[in-house]
């Protein structure tokens, strides 16, 4: 793996690691890293650093749904159009066009099943070039970007061993 | 008549690694570096075989020396990753876990007053096993200076040319030294010239950080005296399936399954479909759980550093062999786990040559690993 691959495995891993322990993993400096990094971030290669939350843990909860959008295109609309203008919502999180039944899979956020869906039928459905959307509200987060959520599993090694 | 244990017994003392794990296990909130197993579970696809055998109610005897395809499997695999080439049907013994392969070449081609040189420090079941066997130890302490590594000189100092055999390991568990092919020419030469078997442990094999491993028995003259120990507990992280292998020539085998036909049958079904599948399919886990040990060794070794503590830079297993900031390593481990509840073994449990040093395992992962040397920081400073 090359300096960057790593950097950005274990990055993807834990974005806190500090430039101290991202440099004591992969044996480089700690200029060599910062370097990496900025390298990554500049060139848009890492686009941002998040927290993932368990939002069943946190009160007020958030309430999230997965959408699937159809579109018509025509001679003056293309997907990148009709992406511009939705992901510029805030209620937005993700936006992906997907090959399949659907055109986009869309990823929103509210503070309440109404407020979702009013932004669904209020923002979203009206926009001229979507035929159809289906709403699905997510019940409950298992895993999230790679972590999974639940206690972790134990260990159920022998402290010591041979 | 009373249980008055054999003298062979006797003379073998209880395993001090067992004192510590009874310390140890007076805490609960301990964070441990003491594990000598990997903490990744199995390649699913093995579990999953595993688990399609028991299904189809396949869990009857397997041939003695273990499955053909399996045979047929670690042939390929000894072939392909080491150049190691021996025949599926008369040089390769399926065994549970390579310990056992391990005893049985002790039990098949050792006699009482054979003398074994045995290269430490190593696993603790080496010395035992051919006392247990009947024969008698020769120390063949390695050192710090070397990285560990075997040489002709910690052989020559020794005695081991009075040797009938040569017991080693690499890459090494306690101290995570590996050998390359050039640092191990001179010490097949000393086998050859002193006529020596060599039983060579390479159940690390796969953890090899800054070369390829190599094996001693592909050095010229070496095949026909040496046999190789392997399995699957380390690579495929399946200690608890207890599955390993030794590759020989045929007329080792052959003594070898003799005492395995009459006192083990064949090593656990189950398991030997899990690692059909394992060399099968499971190359990519291999290869992540590498990496992943890799990053965790160079953060353990850059720790130790900052901290001004010597460690040679370890380059196998998933151990690193610290000098022991105090002289007596037992007690420093002891009082280690006790005030700030991080266990790490001393170095002296594993023989000759360990004394002074720490057995730092990490097969932990990264974040114990972290706060565990920030305590043993905070505990010498």
């Amino acid at each position: 793996m090359s300096d960057r691959e790593e950097i950005l495995a274990l990055l993807r891993e834990n974005a806190r690691y500090s430039t101290e322990d991202l440099a004591r993993q992969t044996g480089l400096d700690a200029a060599e890293v910062e370097a990496v990094v900025e390298e990554l971030e500049s060139e848009g290669v890492i686009k941002g650093y998040q927290a993932v939350v368990d939002w069943d843990k946190v009160e007020p909860e958030r309430v999230r749904a997965a959408v699937e959008l159809n579109v018509t295109l025509d001679r003056e609309t293309g997907y990148d159009d009709i992406a511009e203008r939705l992901a510029k919502f805030p209620e937005v999180q993700g936006l992906r066009l997907v090959s399949g039944d659907y055109d986009f899979a869309m990823e929103v956020e509210g503070d309440s099943m109404s407020q979702v869906s009013r932004f669904i039928s209020e923002k979203v459905a009206p926009v001229p070039e979507i035929t159809q959307t289906v709403t699905h509200y997510i019940m409950e987060s298992y895993k999230e970007r790679g972590v999974e959520f639940g206690d972790g599993h134990d260990d159920d090694r022998l402290s010591i061993s041979p | 008549m009373t249980f008055e244990p054999s003298e062979r017994v006797a003379g073998v003392p209880p395993s001090g690694i067992r004192r510590f794990f009874e310390i140890a296990e007076e805490y609960d909130d301990i964070i441990s570096l003491g594990v000598g197993e990997p903490d990744f579970a199995p390649p699913w696809a093995a579990r999953d075989a595993a688990i399609a055998s028991l299904e189809r109610g396949q869990t009857s005897y397997t041939a003695n020396r273990g499955m053909a395809e399996l045979r047929e499997r670690i042939a390929v695999d000894a072939r392909e990753r080491y150049g190691l080439d021996y025949d599926p049907d008369e040089e390769i013994i399926v065994t549970s876990g390579a310990s056992e392969a391990v005893d049985l070449a002790f039990r098949a081609f050792l006699d009482p007053g054979d003398r074994v040189a045995v290269a430490q420090p190593c696993y603790i079941s080496y010395t035992p096993g051919v006392e247990f066997a009947g024969a008698d130890v020769i120390d063949v302490p390695t050192r710090a200076a070397d990285e560990f590594k075997l040489t002709r000189e910690a052989l020559e100092a020794s005695g081991a040319a009075e040797a009938d055999a040569l017991v080693m390991c690499y890459p090494n568990n306690p101290t995570g030294a590996t050998m390359t092919r050039e640092e191990l020419k001179p010490v097949a030469a000393f086998a050859r010239e002193h006529d020596l078997l060599v039983f060579s442990d390479e159940i690390y094999s796969e953890l090899s950080y800054e070369h390829e491993h190599a094996s001693i028995a592909t050095l010229a003259g070496m095949r026909e005296r040496t046999v190789v120990f392997n399995g699957f507990s380390k690579a495929y992280a399946m200690t608890g399936l207890r599955l390993g292998y030794a590759l020989a020539p045929p007329e080792a085998i052959d003594a070898m399954n003799r005492i395995h036909q009459y006192t083990m049958l064949s090593a656990p079904t189950t398991a030997q479909y899990a690692a059909v599948e394992a060399l099968e399919s499971c190359g990519d886990e291999v290869r992540e759980m590498r990496a992943e040990y890799d990053r965790r060794r160079n953060f353990v070794l850059s720790r130790f550093e900052e901290m001004g503590i010597d460690c040679f830079p370890a380059a196998g297993a998933f151990y690193a062999f610290p000098e022991c900031p105090w002289e007596d390593s037992d007690e420093f481990a002891e009082a280690l786990i006790e005030e700030k509840r991080v266990a790490v073994v001393p170095g002296n449990v594993f023989g000759a040559g360990g004394q002074g040093h720490l057995r730092v395992s990490y097969a932990t992962s990264l974040g114990d690993l972290k706060e565990a040397m920030a305590r043993i920081e905070s505990f010498i400073a």
